[in-house]
């Protein structure tokens, strides 16, 4: 008997292992051709797994501070060995899971996944990318630098427009009046032990509810299977399509490297609190459309500040996103419904304005 | 449509195991993931050793000046990144060690009443020469050489003979 298979033995006997496991090994993944899009959330999974590492390896030098945390990463990039890497694959892979993360949720969207019985799947994902979001933002102001320290200015002044909660919320976000030395060791606390520890809880769940009910069937091709069963296809998770998502997260690594060797991420330049902000300030270019947005929005709507309305107006949309399946009436076989055109409506415009946000001076 | 046999004839010229070709495989898809955990880990290992620290300060420094300390009495002062002990004896004479102590590192300290070099950690003595006189310590603290010029007293790192 090999000892592999004794260590297992051991695990079975006292764990019931195999019947642990059991469920992974009935699990099937529909195969149809769409079925490429199901690597996407595993891919996100992955490039969050690069982020805790190469995170916890920046925290072996990184300083939180006004006056270390620039001179820290400079450090970093300079001095210690591949220092320049590990920090490149950070910033890159964060960039990337953000871009994942939209390009799941938009297929789970087009697809149909979010339907009942997959409704608290969805809203635990939408958090989800609120929580990415997050760390993007928190994350961004760490290396102390004009861009990073004016986009927080600007991020956090917005969080200010909201109503009666928002001064009070921006306040807590600065930790004070202004964005300071205090402010970044806020988000470095954000950053590394808050926004972690709820992102581990909210993945544990979202892979549980996956786990639980299975991998869903656009409604045209369920329907197409329903009646006529001999013509559905899946294939096992394990090993079968978990060879392949494998094979997706090598490439998805290889393209990381070859993307932070090649193009290696700017440090920029110290922020400087009593500077004037330099010309092209731009928020990160998942936040771009909503910034893009506030800046077209005239000074004042009827008797209200247009700050407020576009600051309101996101806020709405968010919850309207957060609660998507429940506003679908449950009828089974509808394929084409209002969400999918909202979907595509909201995905062009989102396109959009980031393109014109990036283009515009 | 194959029929049945012919299903069976084809499986059958397919089963045969190719034994080389399928460890051919094995040992270049083996090879590639272990070249590439190696690819990977290589640059975190490296990562993981700190960057040496110049040693600032060079050989000399300047460790006090004449009339800072009184007759029988000891300060520490910087040499490079680590402290160094700077002693005016009873008679007025200066010498000037190492102030990390050779048993645990901690920094010793020149004790007026024993006349001695006395660590607080283990109790380790040395006396004024910096050798080992009792309690744990294993070798003599780093002699240093000490050279007053004009207002300032200077400590360099004895050259090896």
């Amino acid at each position: 008997m090999s000892p592999l298979r004794n260590v297992r033995n051991w695990l079975d006997e006292r764990l019931e292992w195999d019947e642990l496991v059991a469920p992974l090994r009935k699990k099937t993944v529909p195969l149809h051709r769409f079925s490429y899009w199901y690597f996407l959330g595993g891919i996100t999974l992955f490039l969050f797994v690069i982020q805790v590492l190469t995170g916890i390896l920046l925290l072996l030098y990184y300083r939180p501070g006004a006056n270390e945390a620039f001179e820290s990463i400079q450090y970093i990039m300079t001095q210690v060995q591949f220092g320049w890497l590990i920090r490149s694959i950070h910033s890159w892979s964060a960039n990337l899971m953000i871009f994942t993360a939209f390009a799941h949720m938009f297929s789970v969207l087009f697809l149909k996944a979010y339907r009942k019985p997959r409704e608290l799947t969805w809203v635990s994902g939408v958090i989800l990318l609120f929580v990415v979001m997050g760390f993007g933002f928190s994350g961004y102001l760490l290396p102390w630098n004009t861009l990073a320290f004016f986009a927080t200015k600007v991020g956090t002044e917005i969080t200010g427009q909201v109503p009666i909660v928002g001064r009070p919320m921006m306040i807590f976000l600065r930790g004070g009046e202004e964005v300071t030395g205090a402010t970044l060791t806020r988000f470095f606390g954000f950053h590394v032990a808050v926004l972690p520890g709820l992102a581990t809880v909210l993945i544990l769940l979202h892979l549980l509810l996956v786990q639980r009910l299975g991998i869903s069937v656009p409604p045209r091709l369920e329907a197409e299977w329903s009646a006529n069963p001999s013509a559905k296809r899946q294939m096992k998770f394990f090993p079968n399509f978990a060879l392949r998502e494998l094979m997706a997260w090598y490439v998805a690594l290889a393209v990381l490297g070859a993307l932070a060797a090649i193009f290696p991420w700017n440090l920029g330049v110290k922020a400087d609190p009593f500077s004037p902000a330099p010309a092209g300030i731009k928020p990160e270019w998942y936040f771009l459309f909503m910034f893009q947005t506030l800046k077209l929005i005239p000074a004042k709507m009827w008797f209200i500040d247009g700050e407020v309305v576009g600051v309101l107006a996101f806020g709405l949309l968010g919850m309207l996103w957060l609660l998507l399946p429940f506003l679908e009436s449950s009828q089974p076989l509808r394929t084409k419904s209002w969400i999918t055109g909202f979907a595509a409506l909201a995905l062009a415009y989102i396109t959009g304005m980031s393109l014109y946000g990036h283009l515009a001076r | 449509m194959p029929t049945p046999e012919q299903a069976i004839v084809n499986s059958s010229q397919l089963l045969p195991p190719p034994t080389p070709r399928r460890r051919f495989v094995k040992v270049l898809l083996g090879g590639g993931l272990l070249a590439s955990a190696a690819a990977f880990l290589y640059p975190v290992l490296r990562y993981l050793v700190p960057p040496t620290t110049a040693d600032l300060g060079g050989d000399s420094v300047v460790a006090g000046r004449v009339g800072e300390l009184k007759l029988n009495s000891g300060k520490i002062f910087r040499f490079g990144s680590r402290p160094g002990l700077l002693i005016r004896t009873a008679s007025g004479e200066y010498r000037a060690m190492s102030a990390t102590c050779t048993h645990l590192s901690c920094t010793v300290q020149y004790r007026d009443d024993l006349r001695e070099v006395w660590c607080a950690c283990h109790n380790g003595k040395y006396n004024l020469d910096g050798r080992n006189i009792s309690g744990p310590p294993p070798r003599p603290l780093e002699a240093f050489d000490v050279q007053v010029r004009g207002d300032e007293i200077f400590v360099r790192r004895r050259r090896e003979a």
